[in-house]
């Protein structure tokens, strides 16, 4: 057996008030793929900042081997001298800057004092093939797709001698096409000798490619297990992950007859100013009371433009077509006049646009309708104490206190804190865009639950995801979308993930 | 058993409330530092400081730059900065001058005339932020640079223009009357201001009373009766203190009646309202904002016309104040108001600020002159020492947040 390139021993890092990581022991191969899985908040990116140097030597207890050797990491930097590289969740790409300037961004090439422009260019080619990328270095990074983006990324990381490549959730916001690249590289990268630590919570993806699992859960390492000689496999893992076992990802529902048409859509067109092109074309569909309609589409066939076009049309698109909510045509200015129309729409990006993360969740619930709250122009605090609890106690929200800011809670208790506030408008029509991403098992099937029971108390349920087993686990009736049409439209028993496919890459 | 029981929920609660304090450092260290300021310059100026002529002094300097730290404060917490207030005060304060000397118009209707200027002038400023996301700094810019032209243009014949009549220059210069009939009380003080603030005192009290039975017939937990009685008798010794010195001297003066009406009728609406939960969401994250149903440009537009009338007021004051208007008023007002909301915890990335916060910081800044002032230190250590304190806050204010 190979010498452990990496030893993380006894690892003890703890927070104002939490324990990230208590005693964990973490140890990597040299040349293999590890990944490491955990609900969210279990604490693996915190363990992988201590290993980039983010939390540096002594802010955290246990020791850090490299090739055998003790390192005491201060900064990123020292991490990145002793080989090891990690590329984050969110992209840390400049957007008006070209693929090769941000490749070299912190290490530029100088002729003594100016930019060398054509050895960087030059440089940047040959490490774009190391990644099998091929674009022209000169372009800029916001004129690339995300998953291109992520290639550079990872060229950006590789420029130097990367020993340990850390990637932290990589595929996150990636189709599948792009997922499987990226994938195909990884696996390219090991028989090129670098060691990679992946997390994921995709867990196909894992056992697709992975050498070596290791779980986390609360800050303690759970189990590491050895994919080429252990039963490795999708409800082992989640049983590690979440301590239980989930018997049934997608909780079933009683079938009941549908009710009311709630809303429709007549060949709906959007043209967008800023792209110069449309982006919806003729779109036509409806939804029921009591029904959980599913829209499934590759990134980029226009489903948040979809969406964000019905509810208020906030990004000011050129529409035409029709609305009709219980079976009335509207017309809405904005998101508000969608919302007195009882729509409610959450954000595929609720850090982005969904949340007000420097306030409390009390705000943030009750954000959307202050009206019911308020009495003679004043808001009752004391009401909106009761409706944050409320909602706090329903969803199941894990957090010490209303009066805690949204950024402090982890991304499945993020989620619930934006349903609560589109749940507290008291929606005809409920729109849900990626409700679970980047959201751990528990709190996925927390939510499906819940999606479960709000359709069988006869709310409408458009729901928006990438993931097709939620589509067709969750979906009565499924939409295809392709490049800004409905490709398909087929009821969730004769569905299939091929089927899907199919549709949404046919353009 | 009962006993062991009632201790450890006793501690709980200190625990809980030092950690609410721990929490909430930031929130109130402006206010120790401005106490700690106060006891410093009353020291070293053998008590001159704290005086009731000083005091009275210090805040009718500090009204027309507090109340521009007030809407300030808003628009940094929306995101955008103003830096056309202090022309606009100025321009403003001389078109009252002009009204009034020249035109002969009552003072009651210049003054709601120029506050309408200002709200306009504001919202038009706001234009082009809320309509075309022109950045604030460079659309408020070019109205400063209109308004100073603007200012020039009409002293530009008369150079100062003196004001004479006397109910303007009440407001910067003037105090509340006193009740004749009680001359034999107290001799030396201002009775009504004291009765002022026994009311004060009385309102305080009963509107806390209430709160807390309110909270209690919600069955919310609500701090135990010796904290909450601790709390009732340290606000009205303040209280009661501030008008024990401003009794001292004239009692109240208008500019501090105008400067409490302010900041009452912004703090109700930022705390207590719809409109205020949208400006501060606004300025926390605008796509979420705009989302929930709140209209951007709207709130904008009411933040920006929201200060156009506060400088329409600030331009008042000044004017009165000084009797006159000059071609300089308003030089550098909206660097001190931006200042002022700074120190008292503004952070420009959004959504952060309280409008309490800005008047402390106002409070914290005019302390520093006065107090220098009495001292006899020089202007050039003076500045220096300003904006030493300004980032001296700011970096603490960061640093205190970041641990959160």
């Amino acid at each position: 057996m190979e010498k452990p390139i990496l030893e993380m021993k006894s690892i003890t890092k703890e927070f104002p008030g939490v324990k990230a990581l208590d005693d964990v022991t973490f140890s990597v191969r040299k040349g293999e793929i590890h990944c490491l899985v955990g609900e969210n908040g279990a604490g693996k990116s915190t363990l992988m900042k201590v290993l980039s140097g983010v939390h540096p030597y002594g802010s955290y207890s246990g020791d850090i081997f490299v090739e055998g050797e003790l390192q005491k990491f201060n900064s990123i930097r020292e991490s990145e001298n002793a080989g090891i590289a990690i590329i984050y969740q969110e992209l840390a790409l400049i957007p008006e800057l070209s693929v090769y300037e941000n490749i070299f961004l912190g290490n530029e090439l100088t002729n003594g004092i100016v930019i060398d422009s054509n050895e960087s260019i030059k440089q940047a080619v040959e490490i774009l093939k190391k990644v099998g990328l091929d674009v022209n270095p000169l372009t800029k990074i916001k004129d690339l797709g995300v998953g291109k983006q992520q290639l550079v990324e990872i060229a950006k990381a590789l420029k130097k001698e990367v020993k340990i490549l850390i990637l932290d959730e990589p595929t996150a916001a990636l189709n599948e096409t792009d997922s499987d690249n990226l994938l195909h590289l990884i696996q390219g990268l090991k028989d090129q000798g670098v060691t990679c630590i992946l997390i994921s919570h995709k867990l196909r993806e894992v056992l697709a490619i992975a050498d070596t699992v290791t779980v986390l859960r609360d800050g303690k390492t759970v189990v590491t297990l050895d994919a080429h000689k252990d039963v490795v496999n999708e409800p082992i893992l989640i049983k590690h992950m979440v301590g239980r076992s989930i018997d049934n990802v997608y909780p079933k529902r009683e079938k009941k007859p549908f009710g009311k048409e709630t809303l429709r859509l007549e060949k709906w067109c959007a043209y967008s100013y800023a792209l110069g092109r449309d982006i919806l074309k003729e779109i036509n569909l409806n939804v029921h009371a009591g029904e959980i309609v599913g829209i499934a589409g590759l990134m980029g066939s226009g489903r948040t433009e979809l969406a964000k076009s019905i509810f208020g049309n906030p990004d000011h698109f050129r529409v035409s077509g029709k609305v009709f909510i219980d079976g009335v045509e509207q017309k809405f200015r904005d998101p508000a006049d969608a919302i007195k129309a009882s729509l409610a729409y959450v954000t595929e990006d609720r850090k982005g646009n969904g949340l007000i993360l420097i306030d409390d969740v009390r705000h943030n619930i009750t954000l959307a309708n202050l009206k019911e709250i308020t009495e003679g122009g004043v808001i009752n605090e004391n009401e909106e104490i009761l409706v944050a609890n409320q909602y706090r106690t329903q969803l199941g929200i894990k957090t010490p206190s209303i009066e805690q800011k949204v950024r402090n809670l982890s991304g499945g208790n993020q989620q619930k804190v934006s349903l609560g506030k589109w749940l507290f408008v008291h929606p005809g029509v409920l729109i849900l865009d990626e409700p679970t991403r980047g959201i751990d098992v528990g709190a996925k099937y927390e939510i499906y639950t819940l999606m479960n029971s709000l359709v069988d108390q006869g709310m409408s349920i458009l729901m928006i995801s990438s993931e097709l087993p939620e589509i067709l686990g969750m979906s009565d009736r499924i939409y295809v979308m392709s490049a800004g049409r409905i490709n398909g439209e087929m009821p969730a028993e004769d569905a299939t993930q091929e089927a899907i496919m199919e549709l949404a890459v046919d353009y | 058993m009962e006993d062991s029981k009632q201790t450890t929920s006793k501690t709980d609660r200190f625990k809980s409330l030092l950690d609410i304090m721990k929490m909430n450092i930031s929130d109130y260290f402006m206010f120790f530092a401005l106490v700690v300021i106060m006891i410093f310059f009353t020291i070293t100026t053998d008590g001159v400081f704290i005086s009731s002529r000083n005091i009275s002094n210090l805040i009718n300097q500090m009204g027309y730059i507090a109340v521009l730290a007030v809407g300030m404060t808003l628009i940094i917490v929306i995101r955008h900065i103003e830096l056309s207030v202090g022309y606009l005060a100025g321009f403003l304060g001389a078109f009252a001058a002009i009204a009034m000397t020249f035109w002969g118009w009552p003072v009651f209707a210049v003054i709601p005339a120029v506050m309408v200027l200002g709200m306009l002038a504001g919202m038009l400023t706001a234009t082009p932020v809320a309509k075309l996301g022109v950045p604030a700094f460079v659309s408020t810019m070019a109205a400063g640079l209109v308004y100073r032209g603007a200012l020039l243009l009409v002293t530009m014949g008369t150079g100062t223009i003196v004001i004479r009549d006397p109910i303007f220059n009440a407001i910067g210069n003037g105090f509340i009357p006193d009740l004749p009939f009680l001359g034999g009380i107290l001799p030396g003080r201002h009775k009504l201001t004291l009765i002022f603030g026994l009311i004060a005192i009385i309102l305080y009290i009963i509107s806390a009373i209430r709160g807390r039975k309110t909270k209690k017939s919600y069955n919310f937990t609500v701090t135990n009766p010796g904290l909450f009685i601790v709390q009732l008798v340290v606000i009205s010794a303040l209280i009661g203190y501030i008008a024990w010195i401003l009794s001292g001297y004239n009692g109240i003066s208008w500019s501090l009646v105008i400067l409490m009406l302010v900041v009452l009728v912004f703090q109700f609406i930022t705390t207590k309202t719809p409109l205020g939960r949208h400006i501060y969401a606004v300025g926390g994250n605008p796509e979420a904002a705009e989302l929930s149903g709140i209209s951007v440009s709207k709130i904008t537009y009411i933040v920006f016309g929201a200060m156009g009338l506060l400088a329409s007021l600030s331009g008042i004051m000044y004017a009165s104040r000084l009797r006159s208007a000059t071609t300089t008023a308003g030089l550098g007002f909206e660097t001190d108001a931006i200042a002022a909301a700074f120190v008292g915890g503004v952070s420009a990335a959004g959504g952060v600020g309280t409008i309490i916060g800005s008047i402390i910081g106002a409070l914290v800044m005019m302390s520093l002159t006065s107090g220098m002032n009495l001292m006899g230190i020089d202007i050039s250590i003076q500045y220096i020492v300003r904006g030493l304190v300004l980032v001296l806050a700011v970096v603490f204010d960061r640093i205190t947040r970041r641990n959160r």
